[in-house]
């Protein structure tokens, strides 16, 4: 790619890196190089192996085939060690993951010179770590309280102190995985303001991503992962969102569309609920869903939608506020009650929560309903019924596994979730609560889904629709409502609007919220 | 350099191959301590296996030897089926040998066919009653039960000593402390004449196959393996999750129960506090060389068992410690432990880099 007069510039180098996970090859002869002050986007689908990658970069996997050779202090390009993050430190690579890697009992301060000090010494290097840290913070615009404890400050902020940590070691290489997922839209542009000023000052930085939007719109250049192999590594000035997405995707995208619809009676109504206290409680919860719709519920992770997921479940009891399906009283209602009165839930977290990984596609294709008597006769389980229906299922909902005896553990995420569409959309549900239902999964399990929640609301169910990602919300939903902080705000009319109101709101500010 | 990589399904040959090669891996590590002892292992080896299979007599006392060892060995493996860590079978045992002596010593008289399942159902019930404490501390207040169930075996075996020094004590008995003879009513009948093995072995095989019933072709048995493989995913799915453990509990209890039934009733004939020596604790060991496959609990107990009688044989014809016996289970244990590991991974040995795998 690079010709030689360039050499100079590169910072560091992947050469034909391959990794192997059993017969997974999640790095197939991976090349990839980064010059100095150049923001890379990664690009690539779940599972296309952007991590895997990352993690041989910074020793957390040795690679099976292939180097990393880094640019140590313009000495030229020489091979790093592999399988160890502390080499990877050495010559200047810093790491920003997904989940972060602060110490939440202390301050912000204390977690950046963490492990920069000498383990025996007599003064502390606070002192002089602050004023390198000032000049740091002036120049790069990363403006953090450093004092505040970790556990004080906002996800964007304990971000910020990962970056200033990465700085403070003199990162060359800065290498952010997902950073966006965490993100409220607006705490989003000021990351990539951000990035844009260090680059400009000579900082390499490779962001991992699945989002089009923010790699066409911050990266100077893009390398797409399909599949474990690099299949494309060009400039993002040569690129628009449609051609990136068939590079991702590996073949043309039709999106689902949502026509318009008709709303019905009032299905289900939560009144003034409230439950735990922490991160995750509620507070006066009110919400009303019809037949024919679809309601989003926005939010930034961690806002109590797991709560409130819960509660709607049958699987934790409100403090107080009642919960009805159709007129009738339903707050006490647990699990079971709540799959009988016609409510299909659709967990958050589909491997904790909607299969038995080693029990076979059958069994949990009947898990639901095990005591019904298709399933069971005097206690005694029918297990040819169970098998023919799971036959049906799994032909029905294109689940692809090795029959329906094959435990579900060894299923992809996307047909796990396959599983769990079968199991609850089946009985024809009035209400269905779906939960994060396309996180992790790739471009064609999403719109399965999607198409599964349409086909759901378009034969007269409810829908509920938890997610954190505005753009299947804003696609998908007839009215969004916005969780923060465990309050919910009033549902309004998705034409009515714009990612940046649901922004400012998902962020606690504007838009009324229940008092 | 060495590296685990995950394999997929297992087969039930390759199981069953692993099980017997951790069982002959044992056998072979044993024979080590053996040579210091001064023994041949090959020498060692035949006299255990004499004494264990070389007569009539010989084999029938590994099965009577056998009999509580599958009951503990079924009550452990149930439990832990479900996650539910029942290590207080040694207790449970104790409470149903003291229940059926209770019932059998002439308490209630009647005849034979209705003594003996009211004496085997009281030391069930008596079981069942013991493990219903920690399961429901476990439900309701998240109190673990390895800490429950272990310390009430020393209680319970306490409360047996107090009773057999106190109100159970036989009043004929020369001031020993032990209960009164089980009336002949309420004993187990011997399956041969002048032989120990008595009906207890027919239970509990009929137990095993109970059990191994339940978990597979019944409601509440996909409930157990449900609640034990995902207890998250089970209460997601409206799976009575906590009604599923206290079943268990009741169940595991019961099944140990049953197996001081059989020692007081089938064996013994009169209850002292050693009763037992730690067949409670065996059946976990007993459990685990099974997998936690109830028909694999029959031929784990009888190789247990096996080993046992053989050693106690063999530790009288050579004067070598009848120790030797615990250390080749714990050795069958740990091997079979480790062989979990090749079960779910494949080994690979890394070399210099002309060994790896060249790129397609």
């Amino acid at each position: 790619m690079t010709g030689p007069t360039q050499e100079a510039d590169i910072v560091l180098r992947l050469d034909g890196i391959t990794k192997r996970f059993g017969m997974l090859t999640a790095n197939g002869d991976v090349s990839l190089d980064l010059k100095q002050g150049e923001i890379l986007a990664l690009l690539g689908e779940n599972g296309a192996g952007k991590t895997t990658l990352m993690n041989i970069l910074f020793g957390h996997y040795v690679a099976d085939e292939g180097k990393v050779l880094v640019n140590q202090s313009g000495t030229g390009l020489s091979e790093l060690e592999p399988g160890s993050p502390h080499a990877a430190l050495e010559s200047g690579i810093g790491m920003v993951h997904q989940h972060f890697t602060l110490a939440e009992n202390l301050s912000a301060l204390d977690n950046i010179i963490l492990g920069t000090e000498k383990l025996i010494s007599l003064t502390s290097a606070r002192a002089p770590a602050r004023k390198k840290l000032a000049e740091l913070i002036t120049r790069s615009g990363l403006d953090v309280p450093l004092d505040a404890r970790i556990s004080q400050l906002s996800v964007g902020e304990k971000q910020r102190v990962e970056i200033l940590k990465a700085l403070y070691r003199d990162a060359r290489v800065l290498v952010l995985d997902e950073p966006t997922a965490v993100l409220t839209p607006q705490e989003s542009d000021t990351l990539f303001a951000t990035l844009k000023k260090l680059s400009a000052d000579g900082l390499a930085i490779i962001f991992i991503s699945h989002k089009l939007a923010e790699v066409m719109a911050s990266s100077h250049r893009v390398a797409v992962l399909r599949g474990g192999r690099k299949v494309a590594d060009l400039p993002t000035a040569e690129c628009d969102l449609r051609k990136l997405a068939e590079l991702m995707v590996g073949h043309e995208i039709v999106e689902t569309v949502r026509d318009a619809g008709s709303p019905g009676a009032p299905l289900l109504a939560l009144q003034n609920i409230s439950v735990g206290d922490g991160r995750d409680a509620l507070h006066q919860v009110d919400l009303v869903l019809h037949s024919g719709e679809i309601l989003g519920i926005a939010g930034v992770s961690g806002n109590g939608q797991t709560t409130l997921a819960r509660v709607i479940s049958g699987l934790e009891p409100p403090a107080s506020g009642t919960i009805s399906m159709e007129g009738d009283d339903r707050t006490d209602a647990n699990a079971r009650a709540v799959i009988d009165n016609g409510l299909a839930r659709i967990p958050e977290d589909r491997h904790r929560d909607g299969i038995v990984g080693p029990m076979s596609v059958s069994e949990n294709l009947a898990i639901e309903s095990i005591r019904k008597p298709e399933n069971q006769r005097f206690g005694l389980l029918r297990f040819s019924a169970m098998r023919e229906k799971a036959r049906n299922l799994i032909k029905a909902y294109d689940i692809r596994c090795q029959g329906e005896d094959s435990p579900a553990r060894l299923l992809s995420g996307g047909n796990i979730q396959k599983i769990v569409l079968a199991r609850t959309l089946d009985p024809e549900p009035k209400v269905v609560l779906a939960a994060q239902p396309s996180r992790g999964l790739d471009v064609g399990a999403t719109s399965d889904v999607h198409k599964r929640l349409l086909v759901a609301r378009a034969r007269g169910a409810g829908v509920i629709l938890i997610s954190e990602d505005l753009d299947e919300l804003m696609r998908l939903s007839d009215r969004i409502a916005v969780i923060h902080r465990g309050h919910l705000s009033s549902a309004e009319e998705t034409e009515t609007l714009d990612r940046g109101t649901l922004g400012l709101r998902m962020a606690g500010q504007g838009g009324e919220q229940a008092a | 350099m060495i590296r685990f990589e995950p394999r997929g399904p297992v087969s039930v040959s390759r199981m069953l191959a692993v099980s017997l090669a951790a069982a002959f891996a044992a056998l072979v590590l044993a024979a080590i301590p053996m040579a210091f002892a001064g023994l041949s292992a090959f020498n060692a080896y035949s006299l255990m296996a004499k004494g264990a299979f070389g007569s009539l007599f010989a084999f029938t006392e590994m099965l009577t030897r056998a009999t509580p060892l599958i009951l503990t060995g079924l009550a452990a493996a149930v439990a832990f089926r479900a996650k539910l860590w029942n290590i207080g079978a040694e207790g449970q045992l104790y409470a149903g040998a003291l229940a059926a002596v209770a019932v059998g010593t002439g308490a209630i008289s009647a005849p034979a066919y209705l003594l003996i399942p009211m004496v085997a159902l009281a030391g069930a019930l008596a079981g069942g009653l013991v493990m219903l404490g920690p399961t429901l501390l476990k439900t309701r207040l998240g109190v673990d039960e390895v800490v429950t169930t272990l310390l009430l075996n020393f209680i319970i075996l306490l409360f047996v000593q107090m009773m057999l020094e106190g109100p159970m004590q036989d009043p004929m008995g020369m001031g020993w402390p032990q209960s009164e003879p089980i009336l002949d009513e309420a004993a187990l009948p011997k399956l041969l004449d002048r032989m120990r093995i008595h009906w207890g072995l027919v239970v509990a095989l009929a137990a095993a196959l109970g059990v191994y019933f339940l978990l597979k072709r019944t409601v509440w048995g996909f409930e157990i393996r449900a609640v034990g493989e995902n207890a998250a995913a089970a209460r997601h799915a409206g799976i009575p999750v906590t009604a599923t453990f206290v079943r268990v509990g009741l169940l595991s209890g019961a099944l140990a129960g049953l197996a001081g039934v059989g020692e007081v009733a089938g064996l013994k004939g009169y209850l002292t506090a050693d009763l037992s020596p730690g067949f409670g604790y065996s059946g976990i060991v007993v459990a685990m060389l099974a997998g936690l496959s109830p028909i694999g609990v029959v031929f784990a107990a009888l190789f247990i068992a096996s080993i046992f009688v053989g050693a106690d044989s063999m530790s009288r014809a050579t004067g070598v410690s009848n120790y030797l016996a615990d250390l080749i289970v714990a050795m069958a244990l740990l091997c079979v432990l480790v062989s979990g590991l090749f079960l779910r991974f494949k080994v690979r040995f890394i070399g210099a880099p002309s060994t790896r795998e060249i790129a397609k």
